[in-house]
């Protein structure tokens, strides 16, 4: 097992390695620091002087990848210290001067209190209506479930939100429309976004699960505990549940280590100060450094994510072994 | 006079637009895809919402034909123009087809916001009256129900001119239909559920029929900030729409083909660099992807201002780079399914045979292992097309969509968003901007799933909704 995964951990570096020259190109090559400044500083007609000045604050003052000119050629540059670096995660300063690793530690707790109720509730509820669905399925009750969900999935999350703020905050005043208070005092702020989330959710996530569960019905071993007489629900929960899980974790631990960055829409929305509506304000206040470490961090956690559903895999379904 | 304009966009889409041309032309020779394209629209949804994408579509492509007008000459450059024959000068502005057959919308623009229907401004305005005393009122819109002799007759004039618009719908759609209907009566019973498609065509023509009597009178859905209809902008979202979501998936085709087939077919080191490569990009989160990259163009326009002569040109730049970036985030997706795919099809007896025959590799993909993936390729575009529209919105919303002078349905929602905690509430720019993306989407993911019933060989068997 431990062999297993530090190969597996050993294939992740090429592609991180990969991610980073990507990031690299992007921000460093196609765009040049020149251009960046050019850009932060707002002008048209900025002096060389200004954007030398610019650029040295932010050690972006050095050759891409080679400095003939310092001691240390290859220490010296941008492609050391702000790209290599990364992979050690030690993510700098931003453009702004804060330091980018103590903001991340700081803002992963708001996003995480969403993101994980969001993900617990939004399975529990996808599931019970997946297996609804299957319940009653081929009847008028499927039919109606089938089409609600194609409905509920051709809205986008934008709208979502935006009528969930306005009933269940302006018009009913259940809840405040947005903000965030540290520690217990956050569950109120917390209600509105996670039940949205879960809602914007139930569209796509009852019809997968659906399918999934479909599949798994018309398994030989489903047909075989009918055929012994055994009730249909005892069939559901006892036969096809814990089998029809197995794809449903696939893609669920693949999201988990991701729910550090939260998200986007939600937060900034509701504005919680998570690391979602942080990665938002750097795109808005086009903060490449913030971009540039979040890039990073999300590919990061991504590849957990995958190295995560091989293990799991391996611990509920007997039949997969590690090779 | 006037100048057309050609956008890479509109090129790009009116190319789309001869090749789908060209592979019906082939149909004719494929009596498997035909049957298959026969089950699509033997389904009354599936017949149902393609027409309805269809009328999207032909929206977009009118709204595709782009030109300049020519600046009226004044008397004194008149007399210039007729010694030296100076060039024309076209305005700044591009307009399309369909801001033409618009104008009447476009011509009424008010001051503020203003509610759908509404006769009155949403916005108090300061008047002085003969005695000098300042009063504050809701001014009365200047293109409204003119009319009118009192307000109280408004709901009755909507009424009328609504029941006058059922009829003229009526009276368009009835003969068009009834026309069709004589004809295929003489070409023998069909399998297809016309009825269904009579009574879409049939609600679509009344419904349009309606916007258009009542926006003579009315702003339907209200007007925005600065005045301007939103009809009007809902309507021209809608080419942004289409065209993001079938672009977006268009620009990175080929790619995801050519790699996929190759590194199923050719497998070795092609297959391991291939796989690498999608394995990385898709690593990164999409969403961080593509802000990552609008704001890499949006630093390459700033930059390079003077490449850009035209706020169209810029718009188009950006609109086709996020489509680009959009198709490159999910590219990776379909490229490891047609990798899989071939790398099964690359093992059946009849690509061993041509193997042992020694057809060339080009001809062997080409005639042998191609046709037997497009199944996988057609169903990834018709699920990725409402995709993208949904993404746009989300994107617009986040401040990497396409550009602020484009017309969008995200770029609605955003200039809404700051109306959303005014009281009273603005709803009708969200309104007007979700019934007109919803109507799209749900045609899309309905035809989407006709499609993959249709297309898809290993799907659950499954009883049909």
């Amino acid at each position: 097992m431990l062999a297993y995964i530090v190969r597996r951990l050993g294939y992740a570096i090429p592609i991180l390695i990969g991610v980073n020259l990507i990031t690299f190109a992007l921000f460093f090559v196609v765009n040049t620091p020149d251009q960046m400044a050019r850009v932060h500083l707002g002008d048209k007609h900025v002096s060389e002087d200004a954007i030398q000045q610019w650029k040295a604050q932010r050690g972006y003052d050095v050759p891409l990848f080679f400095n003939a000119e310092s001691d240390n050629p290859l220490r010296d540059t941008i492609f050391f210290q702000k790209s290599l670096t990364l992979l050690v995660f030690d993510f700098g300063l931003s453009d702004e001067g804060r330091a980018i690793g103590q903001d991340i530690k700081e803002r992963m707790w708001p996003s995480l209190a969403v993101q994980i109720p969001t993900l617990i509730i939004g399975l529990i509820v996808n599931i019970s209506f997946a297996l609804f669905v299957v319940l009653f399925r081929a009847s008028v009750f499927e039919l109606a479930a089938m089409i609600l969900c194609v409905v509920m999935l051709s809205i986008s999350s934008v709208f979502y939100v935006i009528g969930g703020q306005f009933f269940f905050a302006k018009l009913w005043n259940l809840v405040p429309i947005s903000g965030y208070l540290h520690g217990i005092e956050a569950w109120k702020f917390l209600i509105l976004p996670v039940i949205i989330g879960v809602i914007a959710g139930i569209g796509s996530g009852t019809r997968l699960y659906r399918t999934l569960f479909l599949e798994e019905a018309s398994r030989d071993y489903i047909r075989t505990a009918r055929a012994k007489g055994v009730s249909e629900l005892r069939v559901l929960f006892r036969h096809l549940l814990p089998n029809g899980l197995i794809p449903v974790l696939t893609g669920v631990v693949v999201v988990i280590p991701s729910l550090f960055m939260g998200s986007l829409l939600i937060e900034s929305f509701f504005g919680i100060p998570g690391l979602g509506s942080y990665t938002l304000d750097a795109i808005q206040a086009q903060d490449f450094a913030i971009v540039r470490a979040m890039v990073f961090l999300g590919s990061v956690l991504y590849i957990l994510g995958l190295i995560l559903t091989d293990i799991s895999y391996t611990m509920v379904d007997p039949r997969v072994k590690l090779s | 006079m006037i100048q057309p304009v050609f956008l890479w966009s509109d090129i790009l889409i009116f190319t789309l637009v001869l090749a789908v041309v060209f592979f019906l032309w082939q149909l004719r020779r494929q009596p498997l895809t035909r049957k298959r394209w026969h089950a699509v629209f033997a389904s009354r949804i599936g017949m149902s919402s393609f027409l309805i994408i269809m009328t999207y579509v032909l929206i977009a492509l009118l709204d595709s034909i782009h030109y300049r007008e020519a600046l009226p000459t004044t008397p004194s450059t008149h007399e210039a123009v007729l010694t030296a024959s100076a060039p024309t000068a076209y305005s700044n502005e591009v307009k399309s087809l369909l801001d033409w057959l618009l104008s009447d919308l476009t011509k009424t623009k008010e001051t503020t916001y203003s509610a759908p229907f509404a006769l009155y401004s949403f916005a108090k305005e300061s008047r002085v009256d003969d005695n000098g005393q300042v009063t504050r009122v809701f001014p009365r819109l200047q293109h409204v129900a003119s009319h009118l002799l009192n307000d109280q007759q408004r709901l009755i004039d909507i009424t009328a001119h609504s029941i006058k618009a059922l009829f003229i719908g009526l009276l368009i759609a009835l003969p068009l239909v009834g026309l069709h209907w004589f004809w295929r009566r003489s070409k023998g019973p069909s399998q297809l559920p016309w009825l269904t498609a009579y009574l879409t065509i049939t609600i679509l023509i009344v419904s349009a029929t309606w916007m258009i009597l009542l926006s003579q009178h009315y702003h339907i859905f209200g007007t925005d900030k600065i005045g301007t209809d939103v009809l009007y902008q809902s309507i021209k979202s809608i080419r942004t729409g289409i065209l993001i979501g079938t672009l977006a998936t268009l620009l990175a085709l080929p790619l995801a083909i050519i790699l996929g087939i190759s590194a199923g077919y050719f497998k070795g080191w092609i297959d391991d660099a291939v796989q690498y490569l999608y394995t990385t990009l898709s690593s990164i989160p999409g969403i961080l992807l593509i802000a990552a990259s609008v704001l890499l163009i949006d630093v390459y326009i700033e930059t390079h201002a003077d490449e850009f002569t035209l706020t169209a040109l810029r718009a188009d730049f950006k609109f086709l780079a996020l489509c680009a970036i959009l198709g490159l985030t999910s590219w990776t997706g379909l490229c490891r399914l047609l990798r899989a795919e071939t790398l099964k099809v690359s093992q059946l007896d009849y690509v061993q045979a041509a193997h042992a025959f020694g057809v060339s590799h080009r001809r062997i993909i080409g005639r042998h292992i191609l046709p037997n993936v497009t199944h996988i390729v057609l169903i990834a575009l018709v699920l990725d097309f409402s995709a993208f529209v949904l993404a746009e919105a989300v994107l617009s919303y986040i401040g990497v969509g396409v550009d602020a002078s484009m017309h969008s349905w995200g770029n609605m929602i955003n200039a809404a968003r700051s109306e959303l905690s005014r009281d009273p509430f603005i709803w009708w720019p969200v309104l007007s901007a979700f019934i007109f993306m919803f109507v799209l989407v749900l045609a899309a993911n309905l035809f989407a799933d006709e499609v993959r019933h249709a297309f898809d060989p290993h799907r659950v068997k499954e009883p049909r909704v």
